[in-house]
């Protein structure tokens, strides 16, 4: 089989056709930089112009609270430092959750660290939802920034982001989002969320890499990150990336576009996929929820085999998928978010993430699914934990 | 990430399953670092390792290296089963990812604890033989800080 069956699209997308030829013209034709003065430098800054515009439109933004970035890392990297700076006269304790990325949760604890930052890692509930009140109770005179993700990149769950929000605006206290995986999945209005900030990656709705952008609103004090130039108002310095702005207003409108129909079609295919794992394969437990849940998001883990174990077989038979396991981490621990949903590390290292992309067939479904159960029969077969639970009467 | 031999070990693991009344069996590791190695031996009365077999729950390095394991104590004597540290596990297999050694440890840590129990259970003991770790990550050092 030498087809590639691509269900990882949380951790990549396939850049668009229109998309990539949308960028073109500004590599090697349009190549001035944006800050120059002279005519050929006027379409390269019209663009950027143009970029900027669409995407602050698809948030119900205004163009000049859109700073483009390197990667959404960068952007949470940028929200946390630079409002943690700007805000420290006024307290130095900052609220988010034990689910977020690492970008988010690294920086913070950088902050802990580095600069005597208090940080509150707020818990979630065994669908991995935050919950609303609990953020009201951790609210201090010395809060200064409340930052919880949109949507969880690896079990898919939606934060309600909104009331979050209204609490966070109730005691005028600083929200961000780091909506890496919600832009462009799910219809996102930063006034009805009450949003201050908010991160997003292009390459994540078939854009390209190295792209993100930071939603400020109008008045947020925030220190730069990056010092330079004066691009970006001033607030983030760096000759911009002209051909991936432009790459990623052309992904952004056209994940927008298409969201309705696509969502419908990604949401139908996940429930195919996950109804067939959860009767066609014994011991198997969905992580995450099950209503608010990332169209594209599938997370299982399968009882008594290791994730990287099932990765490498997958990989075999042409299916990219990730895991939450260990081995794939880095490190001895599994992934914090299916230990914060309180599963036990052995189950956790079994974990299994599937995310369906705009190209994803059923046909690609049932490979999947039939090549996933002879898998598991196989690793099932030599481990030691499945013996001892067949050897214990299956308790 | 691994090498020819580590995939093929994984893909087409050697000595799978169980021993009925097996001479002497020896579980290490512990699910928390996803790792968990059992090692079943049958050692005759001249105190040859007639047969072995293992089951293993662990990352492709876990299953090739208690293949590897299996392979290389097999038809030798308890003494010799001795011999076979982590080391001889990884070599035989052309190295491991440094981030998998402590897969081969927990290999050798396998066959020490099935043959503790073949110790304790004859009576006998072995030169050499420890009693086997329970957690084989025990004193391994802290990652590194990144700031």
């Amino acid at each position: 089989m030498n087809k590639i069956i691509y269900l990882d699209n949380a951790a990549t997308t396939k850049v668009a056709p229109e998309v990539v030829e949308a960028m073109v013209p500004y590599f090697s034709e349009n190549y001035g930089n944006p800050s120059s003065i002279y005519e050929l430098a006027g379409a390269s800054k019209e663009a950027v112009s143009r970029s900027r515009e669409t995407i602050a439109k698809i948030l119900g933004a205004e163009a000049k609270e859109i700073y483009f970035t390197g990667c959404g890392t960068e952007a949470d990297n940028w929200a946390i430092v630079g409002a943690f700076e700007a805000y420290k006269d006024k307290g130095s304790h900052i609220i988010t959750t034990k689910i977020e990325h690492h970008a988010v949760l690294n920086t913070c604890e950088y902050l802990e660290k580095m600069r005597k930052a208090k940080v509150t890692y707020l818990d979630v509930d065994e669908n991995g939802l935050v919950r609303p009140e609990e953020v009201e109770k951790a609210i201090t005179p010395e809060t200064i920034l409340i930052s919880v993700m949109y949507a969880n990149n690896e079990i898919g769950t939606i934060q309600p982001i909104k009331e979050i929000g209204q609490i966070a605006r109730k005691h005028g206290i600083l929200f961000h989002t780091d909506a890496v995986q919600a832009f462009g999945q799910l219809p996102i209005q930063v006034d009805d969320d009450c949003i201050d900030m908010l991160s997003s990656s292009a390459h994540k709705i078939n854009g390209p890499k190295g792209m993100g952008f930071l939603y400020i609103r109008k008045g947020v004090k925030i220190r730069s990150f990056i010092h330079g130039g004066a691009q970006e108002r001033k607030r983030r310095a760096g000759t911009e990336n002209v051909a991936g702005i432009v790459g990623y207003a052309c992904a952004a409108k056209r994940a927008v576009d298409s969201m309705e129909e696509r969502t419908k079609r990604e949401r139908n295919l996940r429930n195919y996929l996950v109804n067939r794992i959860m009767n066609e394969i014994p011991y198997v437990r969905l992580n995450g929820d099950p209503e608010k849940r990332l169209p594209n998001n599938v997370n299982v883990s399968l009882q008594f085999i290791e994730g990287e174990s099932l990765l490498i077989m997958l990989d075999m038979e042409g299916i990219c998928v990730s895991s939450g396991s260990a081995c794939t981490s880095g490190s001895l621990d599994p992934s914090h978010v299916l230990l914060a949903i309180g599963l036990p590390h052995e189950i956790a290292h079994g974990s299994l993430r599937m995310t369906l992309g705009e190209d994803t067939t059923k046909e690609e479904l049932d490979y999947v699914v039939e090549k996933l159960k002879g898998i598991v029969e196989h690793l099932r077969a030599m481990s030691p934990l499945y013996e001892d639970f067949v050897k214990n009467g299956k308790k | 990430m691994y090498s020819e031999k580590v995939m093929d070990h994984f893909q087409n693991p050697r000595n799978v399953g169980e021993i009925e009344d097996a001479s002497g069996v020896g579980t290490v590791g512990n699910a928390k670092c996803g790792d968990i190695m059992r090692i079943y031996l049958d050692i005759d009365e001249n105190q040859v390792i007639h047969d072995c077999k293992f089951k293993t729950f662990g990352c492709g390095a876990a299953v090739a290296t208690s293949s590897m394991a299996t392979e290389l104590v097999k038809g030798k004597t308890i003494q010799e089963a001795m011999e076979v540290t982590n080391k001889a596990v990884m070599d035989a297999l052309d190295g491991l990812p440094p981030v998998k050694v402590h897969c081969s440890l927990l290999a050798e840590e396998a066959i020490h604890a099935a043959l503790w129990d073949y110790a304790e259970k004859n009576h006998i003991q072995i030169e050499g033989l420890e009693k086997p770790k329970t957690d084989i990550h025990e004193g391994e050092e802290e990652q590194e800080e990144e700031y």
